[in-house]
């Protein structure tokens, strides 16, 4: 087996202006954008052209993409940074900031991750969404999505990340939301939305604070600045930075909202939920790599929180019936992987957003796979009722089995390039944090197995369990050909970029790489086996439990810790018993749309503010003579604190 | 002291000198007020509306023209030290003019001819009097609103411009006012109308109590009301701070009061919900930018030399604005009075980039100040599109599913909305991060940490209505009225400015940064 | 520095005691005998009807206003009085003057048009 690549470490490659085909950059925003203004204002003569607009629209982005990858592959490799200065956004006396993109590895890796599997999805909702009379709003919606996305990793500052930031929050709200005509579809909406704002309030302190300390925003003057800071502030820059990323990126505890995003359409899940926006906070952390590597603090709460909601979405995943809230607490899963990867320090960067990458193949194939199944099966989505589809829906069969077969990091397929050296980077280091860490990412592995071959055997194989008058049937060409290549992918990038060690030294000039001598607590090879042998195990139970015996069509009652995983082990309880109890049975009756808005858990927290509210407004009785003795107690408080001040 | 008072005394009267240059746009809209009341008096009632229309925006245009030219070459403290045309002044009555010809646009909407406007066939009758009746039959109209709005507009422009606490009063007096009259107008609803008119004026006359009386006590201390003379016996420290201190703090509550700052907000939520929508608008954007324009002169020029004794009180203030609006606004079911509880957090924001006491300061709260101006005047004039059975449909389960019904009427208001938010790329988000950035550079970082929580808040109360517009289903009766050019030019004006300012906002942020020195 | 004040002071102190000592000296020598017409309203016999409190017709109120804006606003008149003859200030004055009454001119025209000068 191969060891760890370790290479010197070398300073961040100076960045200078673009030119060539990267000046060109800013086509990247151009193009989806403006397909989200012309499909949203073009009003209904669009309706059978502008799908197919927004489609080309996002290849051309992805064509521009490519186009600068090729350009930067050819320059040397300490002249991959550039940047293009767009506009002066915001030139408040000495405090201003450009609108300017970064053109690096990093940005390009993921505008090429962004626009190639966003392009594919664009063309698999082309048949998806064929029947839906609203598509012009959907292919409005991904085009804005795809163009924030891309604000937020090629912004060269934290101020226009956060734009794009919440821009891409903005575009999943609309998506999930976008079958509003369920009022369990909107509420899911206004879940995600919650756990973003707090997320949000995280982002916008740690600009403050960047602002305060530093005097600016933008990577390059904050990464120069960062080592005369104090530890103090950076480990508070770093430890709200990661407040954000964890809401945009489901982690705990900010974890809820994933779960009930699934309501949206499948390509919506698969596009923002399993592929791109639930990873910017994986990006955000290795982006601001400089930041957490001076505040070790920070970093250990970032692999605190990545091992902790990598167990909790296996677990999660193991009981979960319903298909793709099953993958949802798998892309959580794997999104633990990724933040553990990235709290590591440079030893776990690449290998972060190489995990990133390949996980953006797999699982949004496996999520377009669930299309494809809950396409041909009238939109059901619970697994008991699935079962020997293999042999109706070869191509989806295939497809998704090429993704099980890497999510669990088979030999040789991407995963087990790419999961594996992040187990074996948290196996690196002294005293408890390895033995700990390491073991929490092997025994997820393992766990990992399980629920997928679980949820791939009751779907595929086994007895049909669904009612007779469905016909299960493949899909059309639109949708299978997007899942075969993303099949491809998922099969192929691995064994491309991983052993090569193209992904470490393409990512080396922005997050550097780790000095030698870093060797895991347990000899490489015995990682590797003992890996194997638990994913192994994983399959081999699944098989025991959903293939040999046969799937009751009514889930067991199951036991205690079955019961607790199928309710997302009590996240939503928690959340209502902390924030909400003090605050429902006040609001209940005032608030008007309770039943439409607030049901939600995260809700909670509104629902508290709502209950102070209610209260607060009795204040407010209508009457003059309350008024003027509301302002006349203001005016006698204001001079007897003056009285008391001085 | 009185020896001293005779000796001041001329023994003859001189003629003061009053540069007419300096001062000519707030004389062209004063005049242009008169202009109305005599084509209220004698013009034909089927050209009236027309006339007026004409004529307001005609004079603010002019105004506006003034301002730019003969005004801006002609800086300097005029009529005796009444008047003082300085860079702020000056941006500050551009902001208002420009405003309210937006918020004239507004009012002009009469729809269709049997629908008229938003406003009373008579203003004075009993509701539901015979009187009343008569006059609808008669086809009467309130055309008076536009030369009270330009008596407002030309109060609003003196008030930051004047250089003397009681020139600032009759300021005050003067754009208080027609407002009063104003907000009892309202077609529809004549009593709830009549009722916020009635308690504005009751508690704006409170307040202006509030304003003499520490005008009077720092007379008392000072020996003049004239602000660069009070700077002037504040840095002397003439050894009365039982005077000054108290005098600046009750001051300060009358201007707070304009501009709806807790404890004095109560009005707001009453008052911006009985009077008529496109009145509510301008009164919301007008007045804040007049208000908050006076409180900066006040505070930069007169009372600087004391900061440290009434910023924390201020602190206080703000803090209790910003948490006041965002907590109370998530459980009001009327749009007006949400709206009304926002301009009450939006004020905190912008107070907290008041106190930051720096240049950034006054150029981050006047760029606040014009981003907020616009968007809630477009989004009152929205308000006043919406309709349910004749009347304004501001309850918000009216508005459930209007982005089915409407598509572009909500989706505006659903971008107003975000601008509300301070998304990014809204001139919201710019105008929050220009008062937090200069708060936090001005050492109020603790504010700006209340201040972000808050705006969370509020983010919750503006995306619930979107959700509601979009994920529900359509209820009711309500409908969208289809405005007229004057509704549609009001509201595309608003949300251009809110888009531009926030995709390209360094023209005026450059603009404000060049006019933040405050002549004494 | 308050000297001048203990003047003012003094002087309303000696008006208040002037009118309590004639007050009082009119309740110690004045005879006291009340019947009940003198208690009535009015004591020339005319006897009262109704209650005491009088609704006025508000149209009188209208007329209370205007006439309080031209009665106060003609106590502005007074100091032009003392500058109208002086040579540098008359012609000046007089425009301004002339600017002052015509705003309440316009506005007693806008009044008048309105009906609000008719007695209805």
């Amino acid at each position: 087996m191969h060891t760890l690549i370790t290479l010197a470490s070398s300073e961040p490659a100076a960045t200078s202006a673009a030119t060539g085909v990267t000046s060109y950059a800013w086509l990247l925003l151009a193009f989806p954008l403006f397909g989200a203004a012309l499909l949203l204002f073009g009003g209904r003569v669009l309706d059978k052209a502008g799908p197919m607009i927004a489609v080309l629209l996002s290849w051309a982005a992805c064509v521009v993409g490519v186009l600068i990858a090729i350009s930067m592959m050819g320059a040397d490799p300490s002249d991959r940074s550039h940047t293009l200065h767009l506009f002066s956004w915001v030139p408040a006396g000495t405090f201003d900031v450009n609108a300017s993109l970064l053109l690096d590895p990093l940005s390009i890796t993921f505008v090429l991750l962004v626009t190639f599997v966003g392009s594919l999805i664009h063309v698999y909702s082309l048949g998806y969404m064929e029947g839906d009379s609203d598509k012009r709003r959907f292919f409005a919606y991904l085009n804005l999505f795809v163009a924030a996305m891309l604000t937020v990793v090629l912004s060269d500052n934290y101020l226009m990340l956060y734009a794009g930031w919440e821009g891409v929050g903005l575009a999943s709200y609309l998506l999930i939301g976008f079958w509003y005509h369920k009022p369990a579809y909107a509420s899911a909406g206004n879940k995600a939305f919650f756990a973003n704002r707090v997320g949000d309030v995280g982002m916008s302190i740690a600009i403050m604070l960047m602002f305060v300390e530093f005097g600016r925003t933008d990577f390059a003057g904050v990464n120069a600045a960062a080592s005369q800071a104090s530890e103090g502030i950076l480990t508070a820059i770093g430890l709200m930075l990661l407040l954000g990323a964890c809401a945009k990126s489901a982690q705990f505890p900010l974890q809820s909202w994933l779960g009930d995003a699934m309501a949206g359409p499948t390509p919506v899940s698969a596009l923002i939920h399993a592929a791109t926006m639930v990873t910017a906070g994986v990006y955000l952390v290795v982006r601001s790599h400089v930041l957490f590597d001076l505040a070790p603090t920070a970093q250990l709460v970032v692999v605190i929180v990545g091992a902790v909601t990598l167990l909790y979405g296996a677990v999660v995943g193991c009981a979960k019936d319903d298909l793709k809230k099953a993958l949802a607490a798998s892309t959580m899963s794997q999104i633990g992987y990724m933040m553990l990867a990235a709290g590591l320090g440079p030893i776990g960067y690449a290998f972060a957003i190489f995990h990133l990458l390949t996980h953006g193949f797999f699982k949004a194939g496996m999520f377009l796979g669930a299309g494809s199944v809950m396409h041909a099966m009238d939109d059901q989505v619970n697994m008991r009722r699935f079962g020997g589809l293999a042999t109706l829906m070869k191509i989806t069969w295939v497809t998704f089995g090429l993704g099980w077969l890497a999510i669990m990091g088979v030999p040789p397929f991407a995963g087990f390039w790419s999961k594996d050296k992040i187990i074996e980077a948290a196996f690196v280091g002294e005293g408890w944090r390895p033995w700990v860490f390491g073991l929490a990412a092997l025994i997820g592995a393992g766990i990992t197995a399980f629920y997928m071959s679980r949820l791939f055997f009751m779907t595929f194989h086994g007895k049909r369990r669904w009612t007779d008058d469905q016909h299960p049937h493949e899909a059309p060409l639109s949708m299978t050909v997007p899942m075969i290549i993303l099949a491809v992918g998922s099969a192929g990038l691995g064994l491309i970029l991983g052993p090569t060690g193209i992904i470490t030294s393409w990512l080396e000039p922005v997050v550097g790489s780790a000095e030698g001598g870093h060797e895991p607590v347990l000899s490489v090879p015995v990682l590797t086996v003992l890996t194997l042998l638990l994913v192994a195990a994983g399959i081999a139970l699944a098989w025991w439990r959903y293939l040999r015996e046969s799937v009751p069509v009514v889930a067991p009652v199951g036991s205690l810790a079955t019961r607790a995983a199928r309710r997302d082990l009590f996240q939503d309880d928690i959340n209502e018993g902390l924030f909400m109890r003090p605050g429902i049975h006040l609001t209940r009756s005032l608030v008007f749309a309770d039943n439409k808005g607030i049901d939600g858990g995260v809700g909670g927290l509104a629902a508290f503010v709502g209950g102070l509210s209610a209260r607060a407004r009795r204040v407010q009785n209508g009457f003059v003579r309350s008024y003027a003795l509301t302002m006349l107690g203001g005016v006698v408080v204001i001079l007897g604190a003056l009285w008391v001040v001085q | 002291m009185i020896a001293s008072m005779a000796g001041a005394l001329p023994t003859e009267f001189v003629m003061t000198q009053i540069s007419y240059a300096a001062v000519l746009p707030m004389l062209l809209v004063f005049g242009g007020a008169m202009i109305g009341v005599l084509i209220e008096a004698f013009a034909p009632r089927r050209f009236r509306h027309e006339a007026q229309v004409t004529l307001t925006l005609l004079t603010l245009v002019a105004a506006l023209v003034a301002i730019a030219t003969s005004a801006r070459d002609h800086q300097g403290i005029t009529a005796a030290g009444a008047v003082v045309i300085d860079g702020p002044a000056l941006i500050f009555q551009g902001v208002i003019v420009a405003l309210a010809a937006v918020g004239v646009l507004a009012m002009a909407e009469r729809f269709t001819a049997d629908e008229a406007d938003a406003f009373t066939q008579s203003g004075a009758a009993v509701p539901g009097s015979p009187r009343e009746a008569a006059a609808v039959r008669l086809g009467a109209t309130s055309t008076e609103v536009f030369p009270l709005t330009l008596f407002a507009v030309a109060g609003m422009m003196l008030f930051p411009a004047s250089a003397d606490l009681l020139v600032m009063f009759v300021a005050l007096e003067v754009l208080s006012l027609p407002l009063y009259i104003l907000s009892g107008l309202a077609r529809r609803r004549r009593l709830l109308s009549q009722e916020a008119s009635l308690k504005y004026f009751l508690l704006g006359a409170f307040s202006s109590a509030f304003f003499l009386f520490g005008a009077a006590l720092i007379y008392g201390y000072a020996g003049s009301l004239e602000l660069s003379d009070i700077a002037t016996a504040v840095q002397n420290q003439s050894g009365m701070d039982g005077l000054l201190i108290p005098g600046v703090l009750l001051v300060v509550v009358g201007l707070l009061f304009k501009v709806g700052a807790a404890p004095f907000h109560a009005w707001t939520p009453d008052v911006y919900q009985g009077a008529p929508s496109p009145v509510t608008g301008f009164m919301a954007a007008g007045t804040k930018v007049a208000a908050f324009g006076a409180l900066l002169r006040v505070l930069y020029v007169a009372f600087e030399g004391v900061r440290w004794d009434w910023m924390p009180i201020l602190w206080g203030v703000a803090i209790l604005t910003m948490v006041v609006g965002a907590v109370l606004s998530v459980t009001q079911t009327d749009m007006k009075r949400l709206l009304a509880y926002s301009s009450i957090a939006h004020a905190g924001f912008i107070l907290v980039g008041v106190l930051a006491l720096n240049q950034k300061g006054v150029s981050s709260t006047l760029f606040y100040l014009v981003a907020y101006g616009f968007m809630t005047i477009a989004a009152f004039a929205i308000v006043a599109l919406v309709r349910s059975s004749g009347n304004e449909a501001t309850h918000l389960s009216q508005w459930a599913g209007l982005g089915k019904r409407s598509p572009i009427v909500a989706g505006v208001f659903a971008f107003l909305l975000l601008a509300f938010t301070g998304i990014p790329l809204t001139s919201g988000f710019t105008a929050k991060f220009a008062v937090f950035a200069a708060a936090v550079a001005g050492g109020g970082t603790w504010l700006v940490i209340v201040g972000i929580i808050c705006s969370g808040i509020t983010a919750f109360v503006y995306i619930r209505i979107i959700v509601l517009m979009y994920f529900s289903e359509p209820a009711g009766d309500t409908m969208v009225m289809t405005p007229t050019v004057m509704s549609t030019l009001c509201i595309s004006l608003g949300t251009l400015v809110t888009l531009w300012l926030g995709i390209i906002p360094s023209p005026l942020l450059d603009l404000a940064s060049q006019s933040t020195l405050f002549l004494r | 520095m308050l000297s001048p004040y203990l003047v003012v002071g003094g002087v309303v102190l000696v008006g208040v005691l002037l009118f309590v000592a004639a007050m009082g000296a009119r309740r110690l020598i004045a005879p006291s005998a009340p019947t009940p017409a003198k208690e009535s309203t009015y004591e020339c016999g005319v006897d009262p009807v109704g209650e005491g409190w009088a609704q006025t017709n508000v149209r009188y109120f209208l007329y209370a206003f205007l006439y309080v804006i031209f009665a106060v606003d003609a106590v502005y008149l007074f100091p032009w009085a003392t500058v109208i003859r002086s040579s540098d200030l008359a012609l000046a004055s007089l425009a301004e003057v002339g600017i002052f009454v015509g705003v309440l001119l316009i506005g007693l025209a806008h009044a008048w048009r309105h009906g609000l000068l008719r007695w209805l």
